[in-house]
């Protein structure tokens, strides 16, 4: 669809033969109504969208209903047979195939009243059927059953986009969960393990890491809320930082450089910590002596950025952008989560930025904006 | 010029110093790291006592550090209330505004206009405003600061602008955009030494003089007595002046993008309350000083009226009162004093204009740095060509002018979208056109035109008394007038404005 990237400011007179008009014009009353229609099935998308779906078809009314009730009736002087198109809808749906109606069903008295006939198309969506689209006319002809067909496929196709979009959101939502229930086995244990160790030669300590522990799965395991601020979200990496020093001892070194004025930014809900995770991971796990994490929060008039560290053994650009893509290469599942999760909160510009290269560590780096509608903690 | 005795040199080597200061603290920032022996962010959040220090060492301008004491040197006692207002806004600050701003989560205020009506359009408004009040706030300080420097150091007296403004434009280009409380912190003290370590050693002198009234003291065409009087020496309506000038200080301050943007580093509401009664307190022990040098002034250099250099009457007095090496000491203070005010207020709106034009303007065109660094440049040329195009009026009395506009657009916009549930995107529209014209055909005229007196005159020249009511009006009728456009948003939102952080409710 190569015209729409072009899409003129201005209009010339004429562009193209009648015909290329015609299609022009359609095509362009279908781009009204798909925005609506993309939010799914609902009586107010079904409101902003009637009168373009009306104007695509040219007949006197025309009405959406799903499979409860009608949720929309667009036309002049006819809205007493708006009973009769929910029945045949209903019928269409029932059918699951095109019903048309003619004057016999359509009783009608009315002055004005141009409406004889009626076609119900129905709306299929995967394979199930969501609704129906009943056009009401005058006259009744081939042309018309068969744009009828085309206009309820061509919707039914918006609709399947709506739940595909659902989908996703809702694929991200349970990945946020299950990040929140993913602290890996091996962190407890080890910490666990860590903490027993202690019990007997410093049981204050002992004591002291048991309580951050507690914490820390407390605000990992939070339940409501998809945003945090940049503040808590530190807070509960130092205390993973505290828990893993605890095991590693002097081998994990951390430097923190926090600009206080920008603490109180709101943050999507554990998108750093996985990141962190990922820093001791990749940074130590693999080196016997040891390595060096550094968080950085640098404060940038409207955008607050955020940089994670390590000096570990870098990995390979590639893999990185392969990860970022969506694709399940190894153990760096945080990282795909993160990007998708900044991306859909506040916009493609803030996806993660990840440099690294073998032998030569790698550096994450968050930027987020100070402000965005809808986010706050 | 023509002050005899005032040796360029003391003046310079502080205009130097303050620079350089400037320039490195802006280049290099503070480098605070900390490592995992002092943990715990938390206790690392910015303080209300701290905070207050950088907003009121953001705050206090070229304005507040000659201007309020070249007033009262000419017009007395009716000029405090420039200080007074300009203090006493944070009260209104403090009641009305601070903690549900925080809480709004807005950064700027054209955010917060977003955030609560959820139109592109006000948004779009109140950034254009923000450009406007900025560019008529930074117009004084290139102009002063000219002032400044000729009187210091006797250079021409489109340099001092010149020499801040590039200041400024470096400053911010080498990533000052950062704002560094600890550097604003300190601004604040370097502001209220530089005044108040002279003014100790002028006040002795006075003493010793013997301590003469200045209320005793006739110059510049008006009597000690006039001129010890609150409400009477200059214009046909002095009362009328004065309460708006009142309205438009009072009113103003919450709307003044460089200070909007400090609040948000409060880590809550009550902590934003908390700052703001600290800046209270910091300010009111300022703001004793520059009128005390102004005061000083009718004794001991009333010739600055008659020439017209009133604003330079600060860096004036130790020349006068004291001389010799001491008072190139002084002088040099003094100087130093009046820049960083210049160069810390002119910064902070810089970021402040420069941070819309690059989100509305130039960001479409280039990438992020650049875009930045070439509005940036923007905001500081337009104001500086207009302080060299424009007539020669008192530092004050425009600064007086950019609180009249911020107090008849983001005064309603804010009030009513926090206190009230009927405010429509619409209404809000409406009310920062009306207000923004009103305003902004005033200070036009203020600016071209010379008026000799009349009503008219006294309107014009301190428009906030109509203009606020008609703003506030005009956002009332114009919502009342479109019910249907409430957000429907609005209930939660002001629920989350106001209430405290500790009340357990979930806010999404």
């Amino acid at each position: 669809m190569a015209w729409e990237s072009v899409r003129p400011r201005w209009r010339p007179r004429q562009l193209g033969s009648d015909a290329d008009q015609a299609t022009f014009r359609t095509l362009h009353t279908a781009s009204l109504a798909s925005p609506a229609l993309r939010s799914g099935l609902t009586e107010e998308s079904v409101e902003r969208s009637l009168k373009h779906l009306r104007s695509l078809l040219g007949t006197p009314a025309l009405a959406v209903a799903d499979t409860e009730r009608l949720l929309g009736y667009d036309g002049l002087l006819s809205e007493h047979h708006a009973d009769q198109a929910l029945d045949l809808a209903r019928q269409a749906m029932a059918s699951g195939s095109t019903e048309v109606a003619g004057r016999d069903r359509l009783a009608c008295t009315t002055e004005g009243c141009l409406v004889r006939h009626a076609i119900a198309s129905p709306l299929v969506v995967d394979d199930r059927v969501t609704g129906a689209l009943v056009a009401l006319t005058d006259e009744p002809s081939a042309t018309l059953l068969r744009a009828t067909d085309e206009v309820a496929d061509w919707v039914a196709g918006q609709l399947a986009l709506a739940a595909y979009e659902q989908q996703r959101h809702r694929l991200v939502q349970a990945e946020v969960r299950a990040l929140r229930a993913q602290i890996s086995p091996h962190f407890i244990y080890n910490s666990l393990g860590a903490i027993a160790s202690f019990v007997r030669t410093d049981p204050d300590r002992a004591r002291e890491l048991l309580l951050e522990f507690a914490d820390f799965t407390r605000y990992s395991f939070r339940e409501h809320g998809d945003f945090t601020t940049l503040a808590e979200e530190l807070r509960s990496i130092e205390r993973y930082l505290l828990l893993e020093q605890a095991r590693f001892g002097d081998r994990l070194r951390v430097r923190l450089q926090v600009a206080p004025e920008v603490l109180g930014v709101s943050i999507p809900f554990l998108c750093l910590q996985p990141l962190v995770e990922n820093a001791v991971r990749h940074g130590l796990e693999a080196s016997a002596r040891g390595g060096l994490i550094t968080i950085e929060a640098r404060d940038l008039d409207r955008e607050c950025v955020i940089a994670i560290e390590d000096d570990g053994a870098g990995q390979e650009p590639e893999r990185i952008r392969r990860v970022l893509a969506g694709e399940h290469v190894g153990d760096s599942v945080g990282l795909a989560n993160v990007d998708e999760r900044l991306r859909s909160t506040f916009g493609d510009a803030y996806g993660l930025v990840v440099e690294t290269a073998p032998g030569a560590g790698t550096r994450v780096v968050v930027r987020v904006p100070k402000f965005a509608p809808g986010v706050t903690t | 010029m023509d002050e005899v005795g005032v040796s360029p040199v003391p003046g310079l080597v502080a205009l130097v110093l303050v620079t350089v200061a400037t320039l490195a603290i802006g280049t290099w920032g503070l480098r605070l790291s900390r490592t995992t022996s002092d943990f715990f962010v938390a206790s690392r959040s910015v303080r209300p006592g701290l905070n207050a220090y950088a907003i009121s060492g953001e705050y206090i301008s070229g304005a507040s550090f000659l201007g309020v004491a070249g007033l009262v040197l000419v017009f007395g006692a009716e000029m405090l209330w420039y200080p007074v207002g300009w203090t006493a806004g944070y009260l209104v600050l403090l009641c009305l505004v601070a903690a549900p701003l925080r809480r709004s989560g807005a950064y700027t205020l054209p955010d917060f206009a977003e955030a609560r009506l959820g139109s592109r359009a006000v948004r779009r408004a109140s950034a254009a405003l923000v450009v406007a009040v900025g560019w008529l706030y930074l117009l004084p300080q290139f102009s002063g600061a000219g002032v400044a420097l000729a009187a210091a150091t006797g250079m021409p007296t489109w340099s001092g602008g010149l020499i801040v403004a590039v200041v400024v434009v470096l400053n911010v280009l080498a990533g000052g955009m950062r704002s560094v409380t600890f550097v604003q912190a300190f601004q604040f003290w370097l502001k209220l030494t530089a005044l108040l370590v002279p003014l100790v050693f002028l006040v002795l002198v006075w003493l010793g003089d013997g301590a003469t009234s200045p209320a005793t003291i006739d110059a510049g065409g008006i009597t000690g007595k006039v001129w010890a009087d609150p409400i009477d020496s200059i214009g046909d309506h002095p009362l009328y002046s004065t309460y708006s000038l009142m309205v438009a200080t009072f009113l103003g301050t919450m709307g003044l993008p460089h200070v909007v943007v400090r609040f948000y580093t409060n880590p809550d509401g009550r902590a934003a309350r908390q700052t703001t009664l600290a800046v209270l307190a910091l300010l009111g022990c300022f703001y004793v000083l520059p009128p005390v040098y102004g005061a000083l002034g009718r004794i001991y250099a009333p010739d600055l009226i008659a020439s017209g250099s009133s604003d330079s009457v600060v860096l004036m007095l130790p020349v006068r009162m004291i001389g010799g090496i001491g008072s190139d000491l002084l002088l040099a203070l003094l100087t130093a004093g009046a820049f960083a005010a210049f160069l810390a207020t002119s910064s902070g709106l810089t970021v402040a204009v420069a941070g819309v034009i690059t989100q509305d303007i130039t960001s479409r065109r280039f990438e992020g740095i650049t875009a930045f660094r070439i509005s940036a440049v923007v905001a500081v040329v337009v104001p500086l060509l207009l302080s060299l195009l424009t007539r020669d009026t008192a530092v004050a009395t425009v600064v007086g002018l950019a609180f009249a506009m911020a107090a008849a657009t983001f005064c309603p916009l804010l009030v009513l979208g926090i206190w009230w549930r009927g405010l429509t995107d619409l209404g809000a529209l409406a009310g920062l056109l009306v207000g923004g014209v009103l305003t902004g055909a005033a200070v036009i005229d203020n600016l071209l035109v010379d008026r000799s007196g009349g009503w008219f005159a006294a309107l014009v020249a301190q428009p906030a008394a109509w203009a606020v009511p008609l703003a506030f009006l005009t956002m009332v009728v114009v919502s009342r007038a479109t019910p249907s456009r409430v957000p429907v948003h609005t209930t939660r939102f002001l629920v989350r404005l106001h209430t405290p952080e500790t009340v357990s409710l979930d806010r999404d």
